[in-house]
């Protein structure tokens, strides 16, 4: 037996044994997730249980080096880890914008010694991390952000602020871009800073949506002292790592949100009704079946594009698409999911509709066109850098 | 399997590339056309898709073949598709040729699969009745006749069957149209008496016919597949030519797209190129993103046909559909960003647009494959 079919079976072994039987069940709300941080909550103890038990082993980032809190996997043993977790239904133990988008940052410009300080603790899911970026006058023109980072010595004194900070009134600390020279053109004076939300001066508040809930915030820097060490990379270069992250925000973005789980088609038929097999309602049927060739059609891009990376033939904006295409594929699948339900898809509160969670799942999903870069952004991105049309 | 191509087929790409770009580019089609010519294709190219391998791609090397596989003859189809090239390799080299290989009647292949790889025998599938694809419909009846079988009915749309020395004939020989039981598939040689062929030119300048059979009578042995249950061998071959199909889309979409670009970055209005325009940028980037796509579903149903043939349905339905509406979305688009100059005959094109609505037909278009989906999917 090869070494990759043993550790497939112990894998295997492992997560059989140790995978709780309520995290084997699909994620369907946003509160299944399991976030981690200084203030974790676990929606029951099988979920903190399984957080415990993965990150003992460092699966939460199998393909991390062990120093950092990693479970020091071969990119093979990842895949084949990720596999039988797939296979399991296994859900996933962590979500982290600390390993999603700023692990990938300190890896390539952050120094020894803020790799040592910060990555094991996302790691274990003991810190919770958010992202400022977006201002109240810097949405697709993020460049153009106005929040101050002066120098005063020792660190810097920040003051501004931030919008649509997702989870900021939850998390522990955040990664920030700022502004450090006022003087320079506008993408030459941002730095990329790391802080601790407690710090004093810093304020949130939620905003809420048209879903009724509130995964954004305004957050507010009123003096808040920043150490120097908390700079990543070179001062004024900010921009470059900002650029960096949004391609990774864009792959991340994308496959959560990727539709899973059973054809729509089968999902409509439990309120619809069939004849003979085929979906009662013909138009929504067509719509919904052209709506699955899109999908699966996307998922082997998705595929092909991983493909095509490893042979080093990737294309330098695929994220772009990547992130154009899932934000439209996931609210068609939103906008056929409320007709399938009709009226019973419209109720706002109460059991029956687990407090309006369809309903409140296809608000959400207009969001996935505007967060991370908007669909246009991406469209502009596309036919610059791969198409190469020129500018105005 | 990785969804890209093996350094072999990136090789045969190469060469099929470069050989249809100087015998058989868009030219070669116009020409063609304007002179009316009587076969509507180069008999001469068939002879060089011959040298080339090209007839006998799928075709064991012991029966004068390549050998080659479903991924390759993509490849092949995409190279056409880029240069709107008329030729039988659709109907005999892929659906006609899959028909005989699955049917596997030894003695017969021996008499038969050399000749075609040899470019020496035109083969094509009649299975249409109606303007619209529907297999399952099946009425042409095939009564038994003292041995063999008496074949009643017309087919349409029935690919270069103008000039097909045998015809695969899909026939109901049980049960009643609309049931899969009950189809029997027949080869019938063009000459036989009651045979009557009627040419038809369609808007893409490449050729089907119309063809009567009026109480045609052939033996049992020329029957392929099993008599009443054909529905297998008529699928595997359909399934082949949809996804060769679909492959032929993909590439004339991206020719058509790609000479949108550049017809973008050339023409100036308003002092600047029309590229720069940012309107237009969103319209050529979707597009883009469009043909990529399909290309991960084209080449996922042409890996499945190689790999595990019974399971490719569901990609091939998905593949045909997905080519079928982004080289539509390419071409129309291709039309209005070329302006008025797209309008016209001189310019070629509309050709691909033309091209483009007579592949999203053949073997079934979008909506029949959505429809086709649908049903793997159990709704």
């Amino acid at each position: 037996m090869s070494d990759l079919e043993r550790f497939r079976r112990e894998t295997r072994a492992w997560l059989e044994a140790n995978c709780p039987p309520d995290m084997r069940q699909p994620v369907v709300a946003d509160e299944d997730r399991c976030w981690g941080g200084r203030r974790p909550t676990f929606k029951s103890e099988g979920q903190r249980l399984w957080l415990e038990r993965m990150v003992a082993r460092g699966w939460t980032v199998p393909e991390w080096p062990q120093q950092y809190g990693g479970g020091g996997l071969s990119r093979e043993e990842g895949r084949i880890l990720r596999a039988e977790m797939r296979r399991l239904g296994c859900r996933s133990p962590l979500d982290s914008f600390g390993i999603w988008m700023l692990a990938p940052v300190l890896f390539k410009y952050g120094n020894e010694e803020q790799r040592r300080e910060h990555l094991p603790p996302i790691a274990r899911g003991e810190i919770r991390w958010c992202q400022g970026y977006s201002e109240p006058n810097s949405g697709s023109d993020l460049a153009s952000l106005a929040t101050r980072a002066a120098d005063n010595g020792d660190h810097f004194l920040v003051n501004g602020q931030k919008i649509w900070t997702s989870y900021a009134d939850k998390a522990d600390w955040i990664f920030c871009l700022v502004r450090t020279d006022e003087a320079a053109p506008k993408h030459l004076g941002i730095s990329f800073i790391l802080f601790d939300m407690t710090t004093p001066g810093v304020s949130t508040k939620p905003i809420l949506l048209i879903s009724g809930k509130s995964p954004f915030c305004e957050t507010f820097f009123d003096n808040v002292r920043v150490p120097k060490r908390n700079l990543v990379g070179d001062i004024n270069k900010g921009w470059e790592i900002a650029k960096y992250l949004l391609a990774h925000e864009r792959e991340t973005v994308s496959s959560v949100g990727l539709p899973a789980g059973r054809p729509l088609g089968q999902i409509a038929a439990e309120t619809l009704g069939s004849q003979d097999g085929v979906l009662a309602d013909a138009c929504l049927r067509a719509d919904i079946a052209r709506f699955e060739i899109d999908a699966i059609a996307f998922q082997l891009a998705l595929e092909r594009s991983g493909d095509l990376l490893k042979a080093g033939q990737a294309s330098p904006a695929v994220s772009s698409m990547v992130k154009f295409y899932s934000a439209e594929l996931n609210q068609r699948r939103h906008e056929l999911l409320m007709v399938a339900g009709g009226s019973a898809a419209l109720e706002w509160e109460g059991e029956r509709s687990r407090s309006g969670e369809r309903a409140r799942n296809w608000l959400r999903s207009k969001g996935n066109s505007i967060e991370g870069g908007t669909n246009e952004v991406q469209l502009n991105v596309i036919a610059k850098r791969i198409l190469d049309l020129p500018g105005a | 399997m990785a969804l890209i191509l093996t350094e072999e087929q990136t090789m045969v790409r190469d060469s099929a590339r470069a050989f249809l770009a100087d015998k058989a580019p868009v030219a070669h089609l116009r020409k063609l056309r304007d002179s009316r010519d009587r076969v509507g294709f180069s008999r001469e190219l068939w002879k060089a898709f011959a040298a080339m391998g090209f007839c006998g791609i799928l075709v064991p090397e012991a029966l004068g073949g390549s050998g080659l596989g479903h991924v390759e003859a993509g490849i092949i189809m995409a190279e056409i598709g880029r240069n709107l090239t008329p030729s039988p390799f659709l109907s005999t080299a892929l659906v006609g040729a899959t028909a005989l290989l699955r049917d596997g009647n030894a003695a017969r292949n021996r008499e038969l699969l050399p000749k075609l790889a040899a470019g020496d025998l035109i083969l094509t599938l009649a299975v249409d009745e109606r303007a619209k694809h529907a297999p399952a419909a099946t009425a042409l009846t095939a009564e038994r006749s003292g041995n063999g079988f008496k074949l009643t009915g017309d087919k349409c749309f029935v690919v270069d069957g103008h000039v097909a020395d045998l015809f695969i004939v899909a026939a109901r020989s049980a049960g009643a149209p609309g049931e899969r039981e009950g189809v029997t598939l027949f080869l019938v040689d063009a000459r036989a008496q009651g045979v009557a062929v009627e040419r038809t030119v369609m808007v893409d300048a490449h050729n089907a016919a119309r063809v009567r059979f009026d109480g045609v009578t052939v033996d049992a042995d020329a029957v392929l597949g099993e008599i009443d249950r054909g529905w297998p061998l008529l699928e595997a071959a359909l399934d082949v030519g949809r996804a060769a199909l679909a492959a032929e889309l993909a590439g004339l979409g991206e020719e058509a797209f790609g000479r949108t670009l550049s017809y973008l970055k050339a023409r100036k209005q308003f002092g600047r190129p029309i590229g720069s325009f940012q309107a237009l940028q969103h319209r050529a980037a979707r597009v883009f993103v469009e043909l990529e796509i399909t290309q991960a579903a084209v080449l996922k149903a042409l890996q499945t046909l190689d790999a595990d043939f019974e399971r490719a349905a569901a990609f091939v339905a998905v593949a045909k559909a997905r080519a079928g509406t982004s080289a539509t979305l390419a071409v129309q688009e291709a039309v209005q960003l070329h302006g008025g100059i797209g309008m016209t005959d001189e310019f070629d094109i509309g050709l691909f647009m033309k091209r483009a609505r007579v592949a999203q037909e053949l073997f079934g278009d979008d909506g029949f494959h959505a429809d086709r989906l649908a049903r793997l999917q159990n709704y």
